[in-house]
């Protein structure tokens, strides 16, 4: 009974940690998989957690909130590329003024909206997204811990399916992966290198967008500048991990939240040192990825910026 | 394949070296806080001394009869809804209340902090309050070089040895007591929770201050703990909640700033009680927070600005505790029963008699309730 307990723990936990996770790293493979460098994944999670808490506040609604937060990443997804693929600058510089620029401009908004208050009043429950099986097995049971989870969580998931569907399956999804490893290739055959690669990085913005508005509208119900830290870097990690597939990412994701829950599990008394606990996630990657992994290819034009004059 | 193996056996030693690492970090800083801990034991004994020979000193009014009061925030910034914010609204209520002029610099980052507080020297400021203890070693330096102007430091007291400086101390584990006593009667399940943020001393205080509320109130409870380790981590702070939840706590405190956050939604969702930290977080969730453990900052702040107007400032360590209302619990008691909040009143006057002493240490909190306490060394 106490393994049962103790599984349904596990997995509400890696069902707690994953969907932002997943969602950012799914935007994260639209980026690179067509050729552009996207660390601004962090900034753009940043700015839709803070869209996404302050829409809800403003409309009520958190379906309404959670597409402003997709489409504020999605601009300062449009941001990076007018300047890599436009103006062919130095991804990971853009990148990196995006993650600076971001959570700066969503502070700035949240002190001129909400009385000079770097945190936004806390949502009530009505304004956070909705959550499947809500109120069907009683509170702390396995059930209720392993299936009463965010609507979107779900939605995560089977956006993998999708996402794998348009990367594999369709015409579009053979140009962008034809396009982050030969644009020159790609641009003799008729196909419009530009217009792509900004699809794709605008669609990488919008899914960490995504990632960040259901920080603040599913995890917790409050935007303040400490809700994302790190977590958009740790989705890269995880495309990397998962070898630029979206599969491979979510798998890594799905890590990445196990060891979220096997910390809090462990973490109940001070017999183990917290600090080695606080490892595990490290270990795990550093282990999984020598025995199973091995080295992930990266799309040959990756970080490389291309220019239709040369 | 033997290519793999040579990886993981260099993986292998590399982690163990970081353990190491971990481990010897841990020992210095541990060091370095029992160092620092004998140091401001003796530094209080002989303050308490000064103290009771009544030295007040008198303050500097600048020329024009004005008096100017700053106060330098950590990097938290002044809106941070927390110290820095409650602070700042302490000042303005002594702006308004005794004509004072009040101002604030923030600090970006850790190298802002002497440039601000220079600043306010240069003005010719009458007192100067530095937020936190992240600016000892700033406000040290500061005091040791202007002798002649006045400063207070929120949650530090290593300064006390400096005649010019004012420390402000709160007793935290009373106000962690006073809420673990209404978990205690509170709870129906007999099961609360603790969420910490963070295994250090001054962290502990709250723990034990909780456990032994929480066993007086109600000596058949069980405390759940939890150590999150990260004061920024949601995802932890939700989960750590719902394993709680599923253990069969109805009560869940958190000392766990941003962590924490995710603690009251996980309580929130599973529809138990949590109890905030630091300010009144009832506003986060007026539903389900049942209480907050407070430290009034913002008395302190008030109360130095009022000594200065008075020409009465006090020096060495000032302790905020029950008995100054320094420490309570939350405004905010429409989740509390009329019954819970005279047990509350009771409690709250045998603390301030002395007739209840709230241990602060593992040596204290072991010897009257055993080690129930599991998030300590």
């Amino acid at each position: 009974m106490d393994i049962l307990k103790n599984l349904g723990l596990l997995i509400n936990a890696m069902m707690t940690y994953t969907p932002p996770l997943l969602l950012a790293a799914l935007g994260s493979c639209f980026s690179e998989r067509s050729g552009v460098v996207n660390i601004g994944i962090e900034g753009m999670m940043t700015i839709g957690a803070f869209v996404g808490a302050s829409t809800a506040l403003t409309f009520g609604n958190p379906w309404i909130a959670f597409l402003c937060g997709g489409l504020a990443g999605a601009l300062f997804g449009l941001l990076h590329a007018i300047a890599c693929v436009s103006f062919q600058a130095d991804q990971t510089i853009s990148g990196t003024a995006v993650n600076f620029l971001a959570p700066g401009l969503a502070v700035f908004i949240c002190k001129r909206l909400y009385d000079n208050s770097t945190d936004t009043p806390a949502l009530n429950a009505s304004m956070k997204l909705p959550k499947f099986f809500d109120g069907v097995f009683p509170v702390g049971s396995f059930w209720n811990n392993v299936l009463c989870n965010y609507s979107v969580a779900y939605l995560s998931i089977i956006l993998v399916a999708v996402i794998w569907f348009v990367f594999y399956k369709t015409r579009f999804g053979m140009r962008l992966r034809a396009v982050g490893e030969s644009p020159e290739a790609c641009e003799t055959l008729g196909v419009n290198v530009y217009r792509v690669r900004y699809l794709c990085v605008i669609l990488s913005g919008l899914l960490a967008g995504f990632g960040g508005a259901y920080v603040t509208l599913a995890t917790v119900s409050q935007f303040r500048p400490i809700v994302i830290v790190g977590q958009g870097f740790m989705a890269i990690a995880a495309v990397i991990f998962g070898k630029f597939k979206p599969q491979g990412a979510m798998w890594a994701c799905l890590l990445f939240g196990l060891c979220n829950g096997i910390k809090v599990l462990a973490t109940t008394s001070n017999t183990v040192s917290p600090n080695l606990i606080s490892m595990i996630p490290y270990i795990v990657t550093i282990l999984a990825l020598v025995l199973f992994v091995g080295t992930a290819r990266v799309p040959a034009a990756n970080g490389k910026p291309y220019s239709k004059a040369r | 394949m033997k290519k793999k193996f040579l990886a993981l056996a260099l993986c292998g030693a590399m982690v163990l070296s970081m353990t190491a690492c971990g481990e010897e970090a841990q020992k210095t800083v541990d060091e370095a806080v029992n160092t620092a801990e004998s140091v401001a034991a003796d530094v209080q004994e002989s303050v308490a001394a000064v103290e009771t020979a009544a030295e007040s000193v008198v303050a500097d009014v600048t020329g024009d009869g004005e008096i100017k009061i700053g106060m330098v925030t950590d990097v938290g910034g002044v809106n941070d809804g927390s110290f820095n914010q409650t602070s700042w609204e302490g000042l303005q209520r002594a702006a308004a209340d005794l004509g004072v002029t009040v101002n604030y610099l923030e600090s970006k980052t850790d190298a802002d902090y002497t440039p601000n507080i220079e600043q306010f020297v240069d003005q010719e400021y009458d007192l100067i309050i530095c937020v936190g203890y992240q600016l000892a070693d700033a406000t040290r330096q500061a005091a040791t070089e202007y002798p002649e102007v006045n400063f207070a430091i929120i949650d530090d007291s290593t300064n006390a040895d400096l005649p010019n400086v004012t420390c402000l101390m709160f007793k935290q584990a009373q106000a962690s007591y006073l809420v673990g006593y209404v978990a205690g009667l509170t709870t129906e399940s007999n099961t609360v929770g603790f969420v910490l943020g963070m295994a250090t001393e001054t962290m502990h205080q709250f723990g034990y201050g909780y456990v032994a509320g929480v066993l007086d109130a109600n000596a058949d409870a069980k405390v759940l703990q939890q150590n999150a380790n990260s004061f920024a981590d949601t995802a932890i702070g939700k989960s750590a909640a719902t394993s709680m939840v599923t253990n069969g706590a109805d009560v869940i405190f958190h000392a766990a700033g941003g962590t924490g956050l995710g603690v009251i939604d996980g309580c929130a969702e599973n529809n138990i009680w949590a109890i905030g930290v630091d300010t009144d977080q009832s506003v986060l969730n007026p539903e389900h927070i049942l209480t907050s453990a407070m430290k009034r900052v913002d008395n302190a702040c008030y109360d130095v600005a009022k000594q200065v107007v008075e020409g009465n400032l006090q020096r060495g360590v000032v302790t905020y505790d029950l008995s100054t209302a320094g420490v309570d619990l939350a405004p905010t008691t429409t989740n509390l029963s009329a019954e819970t909040l005279a047990a509350v009143e009771d409690v709250k006057a045998k603390i301030i008699a002395g007739e209840i002493v709230v241990p602060e240490t593992k040596a204290d909190f072991e010897a009257k309730y055993g080690d129930v306490y599991e998030l300590d060394d």
